[in-house]
């Protein structure tokens, strides 16, 4: 890099936004993707499906970056990082198919013509508004109960994607394609940390320990379907949760019985509540942080 | 670590000390394996070592916007710069390693008080405007300051410092555009953006630190290749290329008696406050106490998981 050369364009290469950051210089996320909505499906299904699979991504990415700059090791705080990023980009593509199929909802009227969509649907909707699921929603705790959380979230996610791919709505099939090697590294670098913490002093063993008794009881309505995803799933977009449940428990108890760690008891199935928007004060208060710039300067552009 | 100069007894041999010298007056680089002098490896510690801690304290400012960036696209953006902040200093402590240092004990060091940090971070970022003027003015300077070290005599500093600038340089393009798309937006965006930038100029100047004539260890540094330009003339080429960036963005610099020279070419520029500098760098600054605290207690906090990962790899080895 020549020194003199360094500051050049800066003033002149404006105007170009998506010159300025690589990989963010994304005007329409869906740029280019064939968004017809697939026969027989009705649109306001597929708009919930994709808040409830976007919002769970928007929510534990989330809750990963609290991590940052509090990490362990800062090779941790760069993967956590990254994590979050895949998640992001899943969050803005399935946001973006979301609206583009009319899910707004109340949350176009509410912000500036001049917001993007998927910003609407991030920023200027209430929690009872969210459809993602209180495995993800609720507090990272520390980095025991983090990691067995990503692990648990992220074979769930997995096991769901790549059946996903196979769905009829091409949105969602792209996107389940694109994020199966995403979801994978997530998975493996959970599954690792699970197993050093697990099987590492005694000390981190009783908090890895702590941390899957804590997280087990989020799988109560991990498997149970709300009657959108029973539709979807019947026109071939959606999976339905229950398929997943094989999977995701021999994945888990594979993991925690490597990592010496007692598998919990498996929490009776309940009825879907956060995909049904109940939400607790875990989820208020992570909105709360998350728009509270955005909602403060409605009018703003950034 | 322990590619550390193996014959220490040997620090000042002659013969390799012409070797060494000759290799400098070439402008080639000392590698980790060279002979080299102990003032040479303590210096080259010190200075990459701060450099690292500056990175990685550097995370928190901006990082404190994480969790509130005011949309995706922004959060994206934040979220991976902060991200290359932590990689910097990983290549960072990587290339004090090449000298024999550990990066745990200079973390201690940082933790302690006994190594610094580039004092700019002791301040706090106040709006969503301090995320883009960090970018624009504090990357801005620190790649006038660092972008010579691309040329640095060593060479694990020098490859690291090509990769570091070239996304610092991101880093500002992204903060500069930041500020113009708030100043297109509300009048309260555009206060926020003029805000920031009056709280930021002045320490942004302080950060070539002290002026040439009180700088004690720059003469040596320049005789090494370790540093290449003085902090005089770096603040001076940093302030003529800003002058012009503040113009088209429509923002005033808060310094009446900054004014282009038409003989030079140059901008003349008002005093700069060497007491408050001073105050800041000793400890005395409005986040000193909060940066260092938060460094600590994720340390400390975390060190259960680190003792695991080593108990784990000791069992599996």
């Amino acid at each position: 890099m020549h020194e003199e050369t360094v500051y050049d364009a800066l003033t002149a290469a404006h105007g170009d936004d998506a010159r300025w950051a690589f990989g963010t210089g994304f005007d329409d996320p869906l740029a280019g993707v064939d968004t017809t909505v697939p026969e027989g499906v009705h649109p306001a299904d597929l708009g919930a499906y994709c808040l409830m699979l976007g919002d769970d991504a928007l929510v534990l990415s989330q809750r990963l970056t609290e991590w940052v700059t509090r990490g362990p090791e800062l090779e941790e705080e760069v993967a956590l990082a990254n994590i979050g990023l895949d998640l992001l980009g899943q969050a803005r593509l399935l946001l973006a198919r979301a609206a583009s199929v009319g899910a707004l909802g109340r949350s176009r009227g509410r912000a500036t013509a001049s917001i993007p969509d998927e910003d609407a649907l991030a920023y200027f909707r209430d929690p009872d508004e969210f459809r993602c699921t209180g495995l993800v929603a609720a507090p990272g705790g520390d980095f025991g109960r983090t990691v067995v959380r990503l692990l648990v979230a992220s074979t769930w996610r997995l096991a769901l994607f790549v059946r996903l791919r196979d769905s009829r709505d091409p949105v969602l099939a792209a996107v389940a394609a694109k994020g199966v090697a995403e979801l994978t590294y997530h998975r493996e670098h959970a599954a690792r940390w699970v197993l050093r913490l697990g099987d590492g002093t005694p000390r981190s063993h009783r908090r890895a320990q702590a941390g899957a008794d804590g997280v087990w009881p989020l799988l109560a309505d991990a498997f149970t379907a709300t009657d959108v995803e029973r539709r979807l799933t019947s026109a071939g977009v959606a999976v339905h949760p229950g398929e997943l449940r094989q999977e995701v428990e021999g994945v888990l108890v594979h993991v925690l019985e490597q990592a010496t760690l007692a598998v919990p008891p498996w929490p009776e199935d309940t009825a879907p509540s956060g995909r049904e928007g109940q939400q607790g004060p875990e989820l208020v208060a992570l909105l709360r942080t998350l728009q509270s710039l955005a909602r403060e300067h409605p009018a703003g552009t950034w | 670590m322990t590619a550390a100069p193996r014959d220490r007894a040997l620090a000042t041999d002659p013969g390799r000390q012409a070797e060494f010298d000759a290799t400098i007056a070439a402008d080639h680089r000392i590698e980790p394996r060279d002979w080299m002098p102990e003032g040479y490896r303590k210096t080259l510690i010190r200075q990459i070592a701060q450099h690292a801690h500056s990175e990685i304290i550097g995370m928190q400012p901006e990082g404190d916007w994480l969790l509130a960036a005011p949309s995706l696209r922004r959060k994206v953006i934040l979220l991976a710069k902060v991200q290359d902040e932590a990689g910097h200093g990983l290549y960072l402590y990587s290339a004090t390693e090449t000298l024999g240092a550990d990066r745990d004990e200079l973390t201690d060091m940082l933790i302690e008080g006994r190594q610094k940090y580039s004092s700019i971070f002791n301040y706090p970022t106040l709006t969503y405007a301090d995320v883009g003027v960090v970018g624009w003015l504090v990357d801005g300077a620190a790649i006038c300051n660092q972008v010579p070290l691309c040329r640095s005599s060593y060479g694990p500093y020098a490859r690291a410092m090509i990769r570091i600038c070239k996304e610092e340089s991101f880093h500002q393009r992204q903060g500069y555009e930041l500020l113009l798309t708030m100043m297109r937006g509300t009048d309260e965006q555009r206060a926020m953006v003029q805000d920031a930038v009056d709280r930021w100029w002045w320490p942004s100047l302080m950060m070539f630190g002290p002026p040439d004539a009180d700088s004690p260890n720059s003469a040596q540094s320049m005789a090494w290749g370790i540093k290449r330009h003085s902090n005089d003339e770096l603040r001076q080429r940093f302030v003529d290329m800003t002058v012009p960036q503040a113009e088209f963005l429509g923002v005033t610099l808060p310094d009446p008696e900054l004014a282009l020279d038409p003989e030079t070419g140059r901008h003349r520029f008002g005093a700069i406050d060497w007491v408050e500098f001073k105050r800041v760098l000793t400890g005395g600054g409005p986040c000193n106490a909060e940066r260092i605290t938060r460094r600590r207690a994720t340390r400390d906090g975390n060190a259960w998981v680190t003792e695991a990962a080593t108990a784990y790899a000791e069992k599996h080895a």
